[in-house]
C-alpha cells in the first residue's frame, strides 16, 4: 500500500483517446516528494527542450501534492505544469479550491495530458471510470458556467471541475484554468489546455487516502491547529494589515486599501497616486465591497476566508480572491471599485489571469494615447475608460483585431507592434508581466527573488521575511522573540541589525551573503509547499506561518512512513528546485535573462546587483552563468542532468 | 413504558458561519477509519456539507437514521431567497441518494458523536471547525426506555432489506456455528 500519495497517475493520450492508469515509482517520492517536485522530473524526462508550447509533445500535468486529501489544514493546491507559451519556460501556476483532494480520493496523484484531441472534449474521472467526453456543446461557454453545466449533465453535484473559458479556447497567453473559487492563472496554462482541445477536467472520488502513521500525524496536527487559532487571534503588530495575519492576503475581509492603491502603480505600471485613499474614496470602496461580498469562503479543508462569493448590484455571481479585487480598476485608472467587480466577472468567465491581463489592456491604452496604436486599431472602441477596458478585454479573449496581437502578452505584442512599443514594455521579466510596483531604492532580497526564481512571480516566492526593516529596536526585539519558524537562530541577528536608513539598510544590508541565505530559505519553503500542495498562504507566503521547516518533516514522515529529517527535506527541496533550473537552462535561460525591469527601482546599483547575482549563484551551487555545476548536480543525485547539460554545451566541462 | 434519564448530545450548527471547507468531513472519516486515523475519505463521513457555491448554499448535515424507503411526499424550502432541494435538510441514509452510505458496501452510516474510549471531549468535527459553525452541547432529558432503534439493529435491518431475511438469518446461523 502507498501512503499519503495514491501511487497512480493517469496518462491520457488525447490524439488517440487512450487512457492508462500507471503505477508510479516509489523512488520518485523519496527523491522529489510529489506535486511540483515529481512533475518537474516528468517534464525533464519526457519533454525535450526543442518542444514548443503548442507542440503536441508539450505535456500538461495537473498534479496533486503529497498532503492533499489528508487532514492537514490547507492542503488544497493543484499544481499545473507545462511549457509556457509566454515565457517558453516550465511554468507552474497553482490553484486552490477543491479539485486536487477529489483527484486523490478518485485514486490518482496526477493527470498527464499529452498530444492534442482532434475534437473538443472534457475528461471525466469517476474513481476507476475515466472517459473523454464530447465537449462540442460547451465550446464558447464561460469557465464558471462550464463547471456547473458539466455537474448538471453528469448528475454529479459533488464533482469538482477545472475548466477553461473562451480565452483558453483561443490560446490567449494569459488564459487561466478556473475551478470553484480558484484559478491556475499565470503563464498561460489555459492556452495549452485549449490547444489540446480539452475544455475541462471533472473529478469525483470516493476512495481512501491512507496515512502510514495516522495517529501520530493527528498529534502533529494538533500543534498546527493550536497555532492557527493563536495566529488568528493574535495578528502580528507593526506590519501592514494584510501581512499581519495568515492565509492568502485577506482581501475579501479587509476593506482598507490605502496600501495597495497608494503604493502600487496605476495604469501600465505607470503612476503612483499617493493621495488616492481619500475619505470619499475610502467610503465608496468600503460600501461597494461590503454590499458585493455575499459570503466569505475558503478552499478545501482550510479555516481561513481568503475568497468570497460576490455579486455586484444583483449581477451574476462569481467567486473572487486576493489582489484581483483591484487590478482592473488600477490598470484602467477607474476610481469606482464597482467597475472592478463587473469586469472581473466577465474576465473570470473568459478565464484570464487577473494580474497580467489588466496590464496588457493598460499597455494597449498607453500605446493608443502615444499614437503607436491608432483609431484603426481601436475602431468601435468606446472612449470612456471603463468601456475601453471592456472592449479591449473582449478583443483579447476573442483574439479579434488588435486583441489578437495583445493576446500574446505585453512582451510579444510590443515586438510585433514595433514603432517604439518596446519602450512601453517596462514591467516584464522573462517575458512575463510583473506586479505593478515601482520603488525607490534597490532591495537586495527582492532583486534576487525577482531575478532568479523559476516562478517568475514575486508573490509566490516571498513571504517569510518582513518586507522592510522595523524602525525601532523595540519592535525588532519583539518580532524576533517568538519566531520558531526560523531555520536557524542566526536570522534573528540579521533582523535586529537591519535598519531603515544608513549603512545597515537597503541596498547594502542585508549583505549579498545574508540576502542569499534569506532568499534560499524562502524559496525552499515554497518548494516544500508546492511538493505537498499546502497553500503558501498558511506557510511560505506569510510571516510566522503554521507550517515550517521544523514541523514539515514530522508531518511528512508520519503521512508517508518515509523517515525524513530536516536535512533530508531540505535536500529534496533543493534537488527539485535545481532540476527545475536545469530544465529552464536547457531551454536557454541564463544569467542574461535574470533582470528585473530597469525602472523597478529608481536607484539602481549595477555593481552591487552583479555581486548579488554572483553570490547567490555560488551559494546555490550554480556557475557564473546561472547553470548548476556538475558538482552540485551530483551532490543532489542529478548526475544525469549534468550529463545532459554538458552534452548540449550548456554546462562546459569543468567550468564554474 | 418506563422513563429513564438520558444524556442528549447536540451539535448546534450555525450554517451562516460555514466557509464550506469540509474539514469536518475529512476528520470524521479519519476518526472512524480502522485503525483510527489510518485513512481519509469524505465519502465515508457522517457529516456532509451540502454545497452549491454559486447559489450561496453551505449546509452541514449529520447522518441520522437508516430508512429502507424514501419519502413519498417531499418538501422544498426557500429560505432567504435560496431554494433548497427536497432532501437537503434530511439526515437519513436513504435509497433516494448516495450520501451517508459506505461507498464500498452501501451500508448505512450514522453519526455516533465520536463515542470513544476514553471519551472525546467533543466530536471530532466540532474540534476541527475553527469557525465555530459546529458547537457541541450536552443536556439530560427524560425519555421512554427502549424506543430508540439501536445502531446494531439499524445495520442488521439494512442488511435484511438488501439481501433478504433468509440470507441474513442463514449467515448469522452459520457464523454462530463457527463460534
Amino acid at each position: 500500500m502507498r501512503y499519503a500519495e495514491t501511487g497512480y497517475n493517469l496518462e491520457i493520450d488525447l490524439a488517440r483517446g487512450n487512457i492508462e492508469r500507471v503505477e508510479t515509482d516509489p523512488k520518485m517520492t523519496e527523491l522529489h516528494l510529489g506535486g511540483l517536485g515529481t512533475s518537474v522530473k516528468i517534464h525533464w524526462d519526457r519533454v525535450p527542450p526543442e518542444t514548443k508550447p503548442f507542440d503536441p509533445e508539450n505535456l500538461l500535468i495537473f498534479s496533486t501534492g503529497l498532503l492533499n486529501g489528508t487532514p492537514a489544514f490547507s492542503a488544497n493546491r493543484t499544481v499545473v505544469t507545462f511549457i509556457s507559451p509566454e515565457s517558453g519556460l516550465l511554468a507552474y501556476p497553482m490553484m486552490g479550491g477543491f479539485w486536487s483532494a477529489e483527484l486523490k480520493y478518485a485514486g490518482y496523484d496526477k493527470v498527464i495530458l499529452r498530444n492534442k484531441s482532434p475534437e473538443w472534449v472534457y475528461l471525466w474521472i469517476h474513481n476507476d471510470k475515466v472517459e473523454l467526453r464530447d465537449a462540442s456543446h460547451l465550446k464558447g461557454r464561460g469557465a464558471l458556467e462550464t463547471q456547473d453545466l458539466i455537474r448538471k449533465e453528469l448528475n454529479e453535484p459533488r464533482a469538482q471541475v477545472a475548466a477553461i473559458g473562451l480565452a483558453g479556447e483561443n490560446k490567449v497567453f494569459t488564459a487561466s484554468i478556473e475551478q470553484s473559487r480558484s484559478s491556475a492563472s499565470r503563464l498561460g496554462g489555459g492556452a495549452v489546455m485549449g490547444d489540446k482541445k480539452v475544455k475541462a477536467i471533472a473529478v469525483r472520488g470516493t476512495k481512501d487516502v491512507n496515512l502510514a502513521r495516522g495517529a501520530e500525524f493527528m498529534e502533529h496536527m494538533k500543534g498546527v491547529t493550536e497555532y492557527i487559532k493563536f495566529r488568528n487571534a493574535n495578528p502580528i503588530p507593526d506590519v501592514m494589515t494584510i501581512l499581519s495575519g495568515i492565509g492568502s492576503p485577506q482581501e475579501m475581509v479587509h476593506t482598507d486599501e490605502k496600501w495597495h492603491t497608494e503604493n502600487f502603480m496605476w495604469g501600465n505600471a505607470r503612476t503612483r497616486r499617493r493621495e488616492f485613499w481619500s475619505k470619499e474614496n475610502a467610503e465608496n470602496w468600503t460600501s461597494a465591497q461590503l454590499s458585493t461580498v455575499q459570503r466569505l469562503i475558503s478552499c478545501f479543508n482550510c479555516p481561513q476566508h481568503c475568497g468570497a462569493l460576490v455579486s455586484y448590484r444583483e449581477g451574476p455571481r462569481y467567486m473572487m480572491k486576493c489582489f484581483g479585487k483591484l487590478t482592473y480598476c488600477m490598470a484602467a485608472y477607474v476610481d469606482d471599485l464597482g467597475f472592478n467587480f463587473r469586469i472581473l466577472q466577465r474576465a473570470t468567465e473568459y478565464g484570464v489571469d487577473s494580474f497580467s491581463t489588466p496590464q496588457i489592456l493598460a499597455f494597449a491604452v498607453e500605446l493608443y494615447e502615444a499614437g503607436i496604436l491608432t483609431d484603426k486599431d481601436f475602431e468601435g472602441c468606446p472612449s470612456d475608460k471603463e468601456g475601453r477596458f471592456f472592449w479591449l478585454l473582449d478583443r483579447v479573449a476573442r483574439r479579434e483585431g488588435i486583441g489578437d496581437v495583445l493576446a500574446d502578452g505585453v512582451y510579444a505584442a510590443a515586438r510585433k507592434i514595433g514603432k517604439g512599443a518596446e519602450e512601453f514594455d517596462h514591467n516584464t521579466i522573462k517575458k512575463h508581466e510583473q506586479l505593478p510596483l515601482k520603488l525607490g531604492t534597490l532591495d537586495p532580497i527582492y532583486f534576487l527573488m525577482y531575478s532568479t526564481n523559476e516562478k517568475i512571480s514575486i508573490t509566490q516566492i516571498e513571504g517569510q521575511w518582513p518586507q522592510s526593516a522595523f524602525p525601532t529596536m523595540e519592535q525588532r526585539e519583539a518580532f524576533v522573540k517568538d519566531w520558531p519558524q526560523l531555520p536557524d537562530e542566526k536570522f534573528k541577528q540579521y533582523l535586529l541589525d537591519w535598519e531603515i536608513r544608513g549603512e545597515k539598510a537597503i541596498p547594502f544590508f542585508p549583505t549579498p551573503d545574508i540576502a542569499a541565505e534569506i532568499v534560499d530559505w524562502m524559496e525552499m519553503l515554497h518548494n516544500i509547499d508546492d511538493a505537498c500542495c499546502i497553500c503558501a498562504g498558511m506557510s511560505s507566503f506569510c510571516l510566522k506561518p503554521p507550517y515550517h521547516i521544523h514541523n514539515y518533516p514530522k508531518l511528512i514522515s508520519a503521512a508517508t512512513g518515509m523517515d525524513i529529517d530536516e536535512a533530508g527535506l531540505k535536500k529534496i527541496a533543493n534537488r527539485s528546485r535545481t532540476l527545475h533550473r536545469a530544465l529552464n537552462n536547457r531551454r536557454g535561460m541564463a544569467r542574461a535573462d535574470e533582470k528585473p525591469p530597469q525602472d523597478h527601482w529608481k536607484r539602481r546599483f549595477p555593481d552591487l546587483e552583479e555581486q548579488l547575482l554572483s553570490t547567490y549563484y555560488k551559494f546555490k551551487g550554480w556557475n557564473n552563468d546561472g547553470i548548476p555545476t556538475r558538482e552540485r548536480l551530483e551532490e543532489l543525485d542529478l548526475g544525469y542532468a549534468a550529463e545532459d547539460l554538458e552534452k548540449r554545451g550548456i554546462l562546459k566541462n569543468g567550468h564554474d | 413504558m418506563a422513563m429513564i434519564k438520558k444524556k442528549i448530545k447536540t451539535i448546534k450548527i450555525d450554517a451562516d458561519k460555514c466557509n464550506g471547507c469540509r474539514g469536518c468531513e475529512i476528520v470524521c472519516s479519519a476518526f472512524h477509519a480502522n485503525p483510527k486515523y489510518s485513512s481519509n475519505n469524505p465519502a465515508r463521513s457522517r457529516i456532509q456539507v451540502i454545497t452549491n457555491r454559486l447559489q450561496n448554499k453551505w449546509l452541514p448535515v449529520f447522518a441520522g437514521e437508516y430508512t429502507a424507503a424514501e419519502c413519498m411526499g417531499r418538501d422544498k424550502y426557500v429560505i432567504d431567497g435560496k431554494e433548497y432541494d427536497e432532501c437537503d435538510f434530511c439526515r437519513a441514509s436513504c435509497p433516494s441518494r448516495d450520501i451517508f452510505k459506505e461507498p464500498d458496501s452501501g451500508l448505512p452510516l450514522k453519526c455516533d458523536m465520536c463515542e470513544d474510549d476514553p471519551p472525546q471531549e467533543k466530536p471530532m468535527c466540532v474540534q476541527v471547525c475553527l469557525n465555530d459553525v459546529l458547537m457541541y452541547e450536552e443536556r439530560e432529558e427524560e425519555v421512554e426506555e427502549g424506543l430508540e432503534m439501536e445502531a446494531v439493529e439499524a445495520g442488521v435491518g439494512s442488511l435484511i432489506d438488501k439481501y433478504g431475511l433468509k440470507t441474513i438469518a442463514d449467515t448469522v446461523a452459520r457464523l454462530a456455528q463457527k463460534g
